[in-house]
């Protein structure tokens, strides 16, 4: 089971008090990019064994949307942040190192 | 005007293991803004006699109340046939500061549910650690009831006040009612068997 942390209302509640919103940190193409790039922002998502960024929304509770760092394979989560970023705070990526020291930190968004 | 009747008229249930009742009508406000604006506060004196909740706490003031929902949400509670006095005692104190104070009441529906075993009954349904030492007097708690959103808080001792959609009131009194039936206490929360 995994749990959260909503950081906007401080519920630490199972996953089924959220709703999943995907792979987090895309980089939006819109009008006047390239064919190539618009198909890799629609449609191309990492799915990676191991650390992941994703988007989630407390959709039962103060209905926000946050970030949350966590291992895909072992449901560890690593930490969850404010949605208004787009890139991974360096604490989150500190703890993520921490926990996975062979971890690519120049993999992060 | 009309006359106010509840989601299901006169819903009581009794002889389980604790006792569900649809509640008559009570005036909800939602509010939107910044919650830490000073006009809030004034705000909020004026219409419930009660400051700025803590994050996740309820507070109640005789017939009137204010509960924390989400960062930039309130639900002020009121008599039902004060809703749009209070509205407007709010929009005034707002001025033309972007906010927004709007009548709820008739979306809602709610519920008490009392007993020895009420924890035991919300937590069969409710994804919340209904410990009496974690979930103690003065919270609320806005999460599912199986397949829908409720909120709820202690109204006081082992009665609970809950609140969800008025379109799914059935549907959650029915949960209520499986939830409390006769012999079914798991003896979690509540020692006494
Ligand atoms: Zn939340």
């Amino acid at each position: 089971m995994l749990t959260l942390t909503c950081p906007n209302c401080g519920i630490t509640a199972e996953e089924t008090e959220f709703h999943a919103g995907g792979e987090a940190h895309l980089k939006r193409f819109g009008p006047g990019s390239s064919d190539t790039e618009f198909e890799q922002y629609l449609f191309m998502r990492d799915n990676p064994k191991g650390v992941h960024f994703e988007r989630w929304r407390h959709v039962y509770g103060c209905g926000k949307w946050f970030h949350a760092a966590r291992d895909t394979m072992t449901l560890e989560v690593f930490g969850t942040y404010t949605a208004q970023t787009s890139t991974v705070p360096q604490d989150i990526i500190n703890k993520i190192m921490d926990r996975r020291p062979d971890w690519q930190a120049s993999t992060a968004p | 005007m009309s006359e106010a009747v509840s989601a299901l008229k006169a819903a009581e249930f009794t002889g389980g293991i604790a006792e569900v009742t649809l509640m008559d009508p009570i005036g909800m406000i939602s509010v939107r803004g910044d919650l830490t604006a000073a006009y809030m506060k004034k705000a909020l004196k004026k219409a419930v006699g009660l400051g700025l909740p803590d994050t996740r706490s309820v507070q109640i003031n005789g017939d009137r109340g204010v509960a924390w929902m989400s960062p930039d949400e309130l639900l002020l509670l009121c008599p039902y046939d004060q809703v749009s006095d209070t509205i407007d005692m709010l929009t005034k104190c707002f001025g033309s500061n972007h906010t927004l104070a709007v009548n709820v009441s008739d979306a809602r529906a709610v519920f008490r549910i009392s007993g020895a075993h009420s924890r035991d009954v919300l937590a069969k349904l409710a994804p919340v650690d209904l410990s009496p030492a974690t979930f103690t007097p003065g919270m609320i708690r806005r999460t599912r009831l199986a397949q829908v959103p409720a909120a709820f808080w202690i109204e006081e001792g082992d009665s609970f006040r809950l609140v969800c959609f008025r379109s799914v009131a059935l549907y959650v009194y029915d949960l209520l009612k499986i939830a409390a039936q006769p012999g079914s206490a798991p003896v979690f929360y509540s020692a006494k068997p």
